[in-house]
């Protein structure tokens, strides 16, 4: 249990997919104008990010794992070149269903989500988590753990940057920093800020 | 029929993809603690470029409309298999050190980007030229901020010593926050500054 408490809190903290590995910057810096809309992508983003981590985790050890197609038998297989294909393959498949079934049996919330579902396909930070979690071999239930903190990580990161640009919006901010550059320095400074989770432990 | 130079020049400076269409950011940062690193990732983004948007212009007329992003993002991942592949075979240390960065070239949305707004309506020609300026603007953005990070750092570029370090007595005292995470953001914003205050017209004006 202390390995499942630990790895959510790295993946949530320390190891904050945009602020220390700079994943999903573009939707990160794009959306965070402001708070509701910043909240709602975010948690469409832990979502998806809980789905897709497991599912392309079995995917790997079942499918494309060297020597993964025995219980087909075929146990010389290695179709880990295919790896990339597959998971964005998965995570397009995933967000299309996910729109799907919320739209049927959630409209409420696929109303609130509705537009962002889509943008989430070419979010960096969800085909990191599954190649962070093939690289860091990452069984079942640890992958389940770390898409959840991964996903929650990168939410907690864009719901601040979004309160901290609300306020922003009352500042005096010199012409060439306005909008785009102002921001960098900001999440720089957020960046500082969660490095000093770092070398927690429970 | 838009003039050749512009088209492969306009991304570099006027309508850089990282500094003004926030697009690609996301691998900008990551990789740019190293000059090395810089130069692998910049090649491979510009040959992943060059060819999704030949490749993507090529059949522009036969795509169906309402299945292009899927046809788009199978072009792309397929080209990044072959770069990945292609550094694994050549570059084995460098690819170790870029680990899942190579992978997020299929997510990196210039490339995306720029298949969809400009492959899709352009000849091959003007589309490869496309493809290789906006590699280019990306490029320059992070070698600018992979120099300044390796320089001032740990005093060295592409491995070679050019400030002598104070711990092998030398003169220079290594900063180490250009090594961290937050660094590339402040080069990254800093360098927007510099380029809006010389191209005033690409100022973001009060919402």
């Amino acid at each position: 249990m202390d390995i499942y408490i630990n790895l959510l809190i790295q993946s949530i903290f320390i190891e904050n997919m945009a602020l220390a590995f700079f994943l999903g910057m573009c939707t990160f810096l794009a959306v965070s104008k402001k708070v509701e809309t910043a909240i709602g992508l975010g948690i469409a983003v832990v979502c998806v990010q809980t789905i897709t981590v497991p599912v392309n985790n079995l995917i790997f050890f079942y499918v494309l794992k060297e020597g993964a197609l025995s219980w087909a038998g075929l146990p010389e297989s290695d179709l880990s070149f295919l790896g990339y294909i597959s998971y964005i393959g998965v995570i397009a498949a995933i967000v299309q269903i996910l729109e799907m079934v919320l739209d049927r049996y959630f409209p409420p919330l696929y109303h609130a989500l509705g537009i962002f579902l889509p943008l989430i396909t070419v979010n960096c930070a969800i085909l990191a988590g599954s190649l962070f979690m093939v690289e860091r071999d990452y069984n079942f239930g640890e992958s389940i753990v770390y898409g959840i903190g991964s996903g929650a990580g990168w939410a907690i990161a864009i719901a601040v940057l979004a309160g901290i640009r609300e306020k922003m919006s009352y500042s005096d901010v010199p012409d060439g920093l306005k909008g785009l550059g102002i921001t960098f320095i900001v999440v720089g400074l957020m960046a500082m800020a969660f490095m000093s989770f770092s070398g927690i432990q429970v | 029929m838009m003039k050749a130079k512009e088209v492969l020049f306009d991304p570099v400076f006027k309508n850089n993809p990282i500094a003004l269409q926030i697009l690609g950011v996301c691998s900008a940062l990551a990789v740019t603690s190293k000059l090395e690193t810089v130069i692998a990732m910049s090649l491979s983004v510009i040959a992943v470029t060059i060819g999704s948007n030949l490749a993507v212009s090529l059949i522009r007329n036969v795509i169906p409309n309402n299945i292009r992003i899927i046809v788009q993002m199978t072009i792309i991942a397929s080209l990044v298999i072959i770069v990945d592949q292609l550094l694994k075979a050549y570059a084995f240390q460098t690819s170790k050190q870029l680990s899942v960065f190579v992978g997020l070239i299929i997510t990196n949305c210039i490339i995306m980007g720029r298949a969809e707004a400009f492959a899709m309506k352009n000849p091959p020609g003007a589309a490869i030229l496309d493809g290789l300026g906006n590699g280019l603007g990306y490029a320059v953005v992070l070698l600018v901020v992979g120099a300044i990070r390796e320089l001032f750092g740990s005093g060295k570029l592409l491995g070679f010593d050019i400030f002598q370090l104070t711990t092998d007595g030398g003169w220079y005292q290594s900063n180490g926050l250009m090594l961290l995470p937050p660094s590339a953001f402040f080069l990254i914003g800093f360098f927007i500054w510099a380029l809006r205050a010389w191209k005033t017209d690409q100022v973001e004006q009060e919402h």
